[in-house]
């Protein structure tokens, strides 16, 4: 009875997500079609999503994900039974997304790294790709998405005021990992130490739960997707003192390079234009 | 002159911080920070919530609190603050503020205690509260009355509270919410040094080479003092060792050299090795510093049989069949238990050997003088062997490496030179054996010489942010009087009543009526009026349900003061809006002595008024007549109260003066006259004293218009005199308003660092003018004893005294009374969060606060987890003899289990955690173990 009452609901969830899509797409005809065709910079994809430009074309719009976020069975409010609002949520007009495809905002459900992902293996295109959040032994890890970055405004984090706080630090799935404390002593007040959060990429997942626990009126640490988050030291050269470094330009290779200075192509081009005084 | 926002940000930041530490401001940058702020009003005064006593300084405006800061001036926290003092600005103004008396009302407009609440005036909700505390009264005599108070109280409200109870309603049924948090640390200072509260400071942290947190959490519980201990660690990463001893790894094990995780109660069997490394060392390194021991200690003993401070065979509500079968298997155990396999060796000194039955007395303080050879006897059966077997917290942890760490926890303590700190809280006061692991801390430190002394000592840290201050300092608790005076010493009573201005004999000699016994007494149909005080009672208490239940099926009338409503205000049948902390005058006293006053700075909301207000209007309604005849023998009082109206006559009080003209409106309390040339008062408001522009209509039916005399410096004035002479003297009043609090005894304007140390206090110093000694242990209480050995006293031998000594126990390792079996498998611990206060009441209406924590997490051991089919996230049961509550299992981030144990905070009524806890005590100090209770988890 509790078990057909729950695929109902189900159901009942699948065809509201479903509809959404429908209804988007219907209001897709009509407006914003420019604005939404055009892939956002600032979208967060479910775990494992591929690279966003491939994802754009590789994902199919069936909502399964979402579905299979939503319906997870650790989301259940506690009080009422009932399901909760799911993390992944399908882009309708307005929400500045490629209609229909999935996506997340950490200030309202953040992802909560299940360990089963239930989101992935659903995934009928390849756009949410099982092997990138899969260990050597092929278990799912979610510990191994990059669903983005979380990147800290140290001029609005209380952390690097002195207050302590550390609230992203203890909301971290990976605390220790992907967040660590950084401790430095307070010379101001000569007996207090700066308890700074810092980010490791190698770690985080941007799965968003120190964005939503952070206190600050709006959150001093953020997630952003990884194209946007992050840089890129050259190819050209590596650090001395790690070995692992060597990995990062194993697809060096040498380039022509141009400046200013150097645009005219050719040294005698360069030697023949000399006018010296 | 135009300032755009970053510059007037940081010129008021500059201007403040550069006056606060008296730093010449140049002309120009003042000039901008006044216009900024010119109308903010920045004032001092203490962070609401724990017991580090961080300063802030708050900006008001149009009558609202805006903002905060830390106050760069203050010593503890200079300028810094944690997330919750951040939000000291947001927890005033929540939405479900409570704003008006709510009754319980039927359709017709009367008291009903199956009715809805409905708004009522203040005169209504006073008449509801005159009626039945007077039936209250008619029933059980005065023990019928009873007060949950608060660690939370203002100085000044807890005056008020204790006056009206004690010495006008003469019942000592008032205790307060710290005999949750720290019981088990007063009693261990009163048996230790005969007087209450820690020797040292916070300025030991800077002064030490090692700190040992034993039970404590100090990285969420206080921030503000771990940033200091980790500052100290990074000042010298080398030499100074940070050790935390805990019960699952949190985040005070992140900057610590060794972390070592104990099986909940083992403590006791850790310090004793400490304390045995120590003795059986001496021999050989010269451990114990013998010229100290011998002109400053004595050994001692007491009775080890003391029960688990549970409910006892034949009381009323056992005898009713109130408790289930299943929770009777546990409350069996305080009338006898089996001597299991793992105490026994610990318990073979004091005579018992496993599987004997050990038959239980009700708790007592009693104890005795014994040899060093005993106490000696006592270590005996703590070898490493022992001690790694029974205390190895992590079943998974390897033994040998195990011992290894107990071995570098005794190194530290004995290496010569080396400044050791004990801090500790809630873990070792919540403990069926609180007051002993308490009393075992300082053993260790005195025989090494390493207490009451800069960067070292054995440091008791509180809570709440006037446990100190108010509960323990004012004796809001059942059996105490203010300034460490007890209700049971004849004396004492003399020297209140005095004070008080009431006739000799009013005050009860009986105060036995602790927080859980006020539960149990209202269980049992004794107490038929209770009123909450700044506190949760009903939120905080173990075996919650029986306590609801009595509150809402029982004849009885529960009023709940408070800013906002919870579980407790759910319970009652009446809810008083009051005013929160800044909404009136006040003072708090941190754990380190410190005593911090602020002003009144704004409104309180709505018709809200103060606690102290509560309790004087309360006292209008009641005279002489009513309250001081003859009462007769009445729950734990098995003596009649004497009359003494005759002697009241005879003062020239009348049969029918109130209570509020002989405790608050009288001649002593009109010399404190409101005068707003003051400086201290000009500016600001004073409600209770001068009413204020809300225009409240008062407990008479007609506006508040203030007691016309400046009752706050009375209440505290009055209760400081009682301080001063006796080694807590308090500074005067004003005083207060022109310092960054002061840590007592003050005395000629200067305050203590470290008492009990001749080269510091004043009183040591006198104490040891003849003798020359470093110390004296110069507490009163217990300092004359019996003697005798580890199975008992002998009376033949007489009393011996012991002045200005402090004590060194003989306290072994026993099992608490409930322990996983095999069907309830897991231990369960109860703590707290660094986003929530408490019950919540306060910081889950902060929305940041909320969204950061909003629900309380099953935290659990991944293999666990996994063997009982439960997924990280998902919902479980979790099931005690009592209850079950559901939560959320989470096996990751900050707090990490071994297995075998759970962790779950407290805050969240809705998993209320409460209802699975055990309400087994310390039976000395009746301090409930939160920390220790057996449950099942499955999936839910």
């Amino acid at each position: 009875m509790a078990n057909s009452n729950n695929n109902d609901r189900r159901k009942f969830f699948a065809t509201t997500l479903q509809s959404v899509g429908l209804t988007a797409l219907g209001g897709l005809l009509w407006s914003g079609y420019a604005d939404e065709v055009k892939a956002s910079p600032l979208v967060l994809r479910p775990p494992g999503a591929i690279k966003e430009s491939d994802f754009l074309t590789a994902c199919i719009k069936c909502g399964l994900c979402a579905e299979a976020c939503q319906n997870r069975d650790t989301n259940i409010d506690k009080i009422t039974g009932e399901a909760k609002a799911g993390t992944l949520k399908m882009a309708k007009g307005g929400d500045h997304k490629l209609i229909g495809t999935p996506f997340f905002i950490p200030t309202e459900v953040p992802c909560y790294m299940c360990e089963d992902i239930p989101c992935v293996p659903v995934c009928p295109s390849g756009a949410l790709d099982q092997a990138s959040v899969s260990n050597e032994a092929g278990e799912l890890d979610i510990n191994l998405s990059r669903m983005g970055l979380a990147v800290v405004h140290k001029e609005s984090c209380i952390a690097f005021w002195g207050i302590q706080c550390d609230a992203c630090y203890r909301a971290c799935p990976l605390l220790g990992e992907a967040i660590t404390i950084e401790m430095s002593r307070n010379e101001r007040t000569g007996k207090h130490t700066f308890m700074l959060p810092i980010v490791h990429d190698n770690a985080c997942t941007g799965c968003g739960l120190c964005e939503i626990a952070c206190v600050t009126e709006k959150p001093a640490i953020f997630i952003l997707p990884n194209e946007v988050s992050k840089g890129k030291a050259g190819d050209h050269y590596v650090k001395g003192w790690d070995k692992e470094d060597e990995k990062r330009i194993e697809n060096a290779v040498a380039e022509e390079t141009i400046t200013e200075l150097s645009k005219k192509g050719s040294a005698e081009g360069y030697l023949n234009s000399g006018d010296l005084y | 002159m135009a300032l755009n926002r970053r510059d007037f940000l940081k010129s008021a930041a500059a201007a403040s911080a550069a006056s606060a530490v008296g730093i010449a401001v140049p002309s120009n940058l003042q000039a901008s920070a006044n216009e900024a702020q010119k109308d903010w009003r920045w004032d001092k005064a203490a962070c609401r919530f724990c017991g580090t006593g961080c300063g802030i300084m708050m900006a008001t405006k149009g009558g609202k609190i805006v903002a905060v800061k830390g106050d760069p001036a203050a010593p503890v926290n200079r300028g810094l603050n944690c997330i919750k003092g951040y939000f000291n600005a947001k927890i005033m103004y929540g939405a479900d503020r409570l704003k008006q008396p709510l009754l319980r009302q039927n359709a017709k407009g009367e008291y009903d205690k199956q009715g809805q609440f409905k708004p009522v005036s203040w005169e209504r909700a006073f008449d509801e509260m005159e009626k039945h505390a007077k039936k209250a009264l008619k029933h059980a005599g005065p023990e019928g009355v009873a007060v949950f108070a608060s660690g939370q109280y203002t100085v000044m409200e807890g005056v008020a509270a204790q006056k009206m109870m004690k010495a006008g309603f003469r019942s000592n049924a008032i205790d307060p919410n710290a005999r949750h948090c720290m019981a088990s640390a007063v009693v261990g200072f009163y048996q230790t040094f005969g007087v209450d509260e820690p020797a040292g400071c916070y300025d030991d942290i800077e002064l030490t080479d090692t700190v040992i947190s034993w039970g404590a959490n100090m990285a969420e519980m206080h921030p503000i003092l771990w940033s200091r201990v980790t500052d100290r660690k990074l000042s010298d990463p080398e030499r100074v060792k940070i050790i935390s001893i805990q019960t699952y790894t949190h985040r005070t094990s992140d900057i610590a050299d060794t972390e070592i995780l104990f099986s909940p109660s083992t403590d006791l069997a850790l310090w004793n090795y400490v304390a045995r490394e120590i003795v059986m060392r001496d021999e050989k390194e010269k451990c114990i510093d013998w010229d100290f021991v011998n002109k400053h200690m004595v050994f001692t003993a007491g009775p080890v049989n003391i029960g688990y401070g549970m409910r006892r065979a034949g009381e009323k509500s056992i005898k009713e069949g109130k408790y289930t079968d299943l929770e009777m298997e546990i409350i069996n155990k305080e009338m006898k238990t089996i001597v299991s396999a793992k105490e026994a060796p610990a318990l073979a000194p004091y005579g018992y050997k496993e599987g004997d039955e050990m038959k239980h007395t009700a708790g007592t303080l009693k104890h005795w003088h014994i040899s060093y050879e005993d106490y000696k006897k006592s270590l005996e059966p703590y070898t490493l062997e022992y001690t790694a077997k029974i205390v190895k917290g992590d079943p998974d942890e390897d033994i040998e490496v195990f011992k290894k760490k107990l071995q570098q926890l005794a190194d530290l303590y004995i290496e010569k030179d080396r400044k050791v700190v004990s801090f500790w809280t809630m873990g070792m006061n919540q403990h069926t054996r609180g007051t002993w692991v308490n009393t075992l801390s300082y053993n260790v430190h005195f025989l090494l010489n390493k207490q009451a002394k800069p960067g070292n000592g054995a440091f008791s840290l509180t809570g709440q942010p006037s446990a100190c201050g108010t509960a323990r300092e004012v004796g809001t608790f059942t059996h105490r009087l203010p300034a460490d005076m007890m209700v049971k010493n004849p004396k004492h009573r003399a020297i209140c009543e005095k004070k008080w201005m009431i006739p000799d004999g009013t005050l009860n000699g009986v105060g036995k009526q602790h927080i859980m016994k006020i539960h149990r007494d209202i269980e049992d149909g004794l107490v038929k009026f209770a009123w909450i005080n700044v506190c949760n009672p009903y939120q905080d208490s173990a075996s919650a349900t029986h306590w609801i239940k009595a509150a809402r099926e029982m004849d009885n009338f529960i009023v709940c003061s408070d800013g906002y409503p919870g579980i407790s205000a759910m319970v009652s049948d009446l809810v008083l809006p009051t005013a929160m902390i800044y909404e009136k005058w006040g003072a708090y006293g941190n754990a380190e002595r410190r005593t911090q006053h602020w002003r009144q700075q704004v409104l309180p909301v709505g018709d809200s008024m103060s606690d102290t207000w509560q309790w004087i209007e309360f006292s209008k309604r009641f005279t002489v007549k009513d309250l001081w005849g003859e009462k007769a023998p009445s729950g734990p009082r098995k003596k009649p109260l004497a009359d003494v109206i005759g002697k009241a006559k005879a003062m020239g009080y009348t049969e029918d003066t109130t209570m509020f003209d002989i405790l608050f409106n009288n001649k002593v309390a009109h010399t404190y006259k409101k005068d707003m040339t003051d400086p201290i008062q000009k500016g600001y408001d004073d409600t209770e004293s001068l009413g204020d522009s809300r225009k409240v209509i008062g407990s008479d039916g007609k506006e508040w218009k203030g007691y016309g005399f400046f009752i706050h410096k009375y209440l505290f004035e009055e209760y400081a005199a009682f301080t001063r002479g006796h080694g807590h003297d308090l500074a005067p009043f004003d005083m207060y308003h022109k310092v960054r609090g002061l840590k007592w005894p003050v005395v000629d304007g200067k305050e203590t660092q470290w008492r009990f140390n001749a080269k510091y206090d004043p009183y040591a110093a006198k104490a040891t003018k003849e003798s020359g000694n470093s110390h004296a242990f110069y507490g009163t209480l217990a300092k004359k004893l019996l003697q005798g050995n580890l199975m008992g006293p002998d009376k033949k031998l007489g009393k011996k005294a012991l002045p200005n000594r402090a004590k060194i126990f003989a306290r072994p390792y026993m099992d608490p009374p409930e322990m996983p079996d095999a069907n309830y498998d897991l231990w369960l611990c109860t703590g707290r969060v660094l986003e929530h206060w408490h019950s919540g009441t306060m910081t889950m209406r902060v929305p940041e606060l909320y969204r950061a924590v909003p629900e309380a997490l099953c935290y659990m051991n991944p293999k666990d987890a996994k063997a009982k089919g439960l997924k990280q996230g998902g919902l479980c049961w979790i099931e005690s003899r009592r209850g079950k509550v559901k939560a959320r299992v989470e096996t990751r981030g900050r707090n990490r289990p071994a297995r075998g144990l759970v962790f779950v905070p407290w805050f969240d009524e809705k998993v209320f955690i409460n209802k699975v806890c055990l309400d087994a005590t310390c039976p000395m100090s009746k301090q409930t173990d939160y920390k220790k209770c057996a449950v099942k988890i499955t999936k839910a």
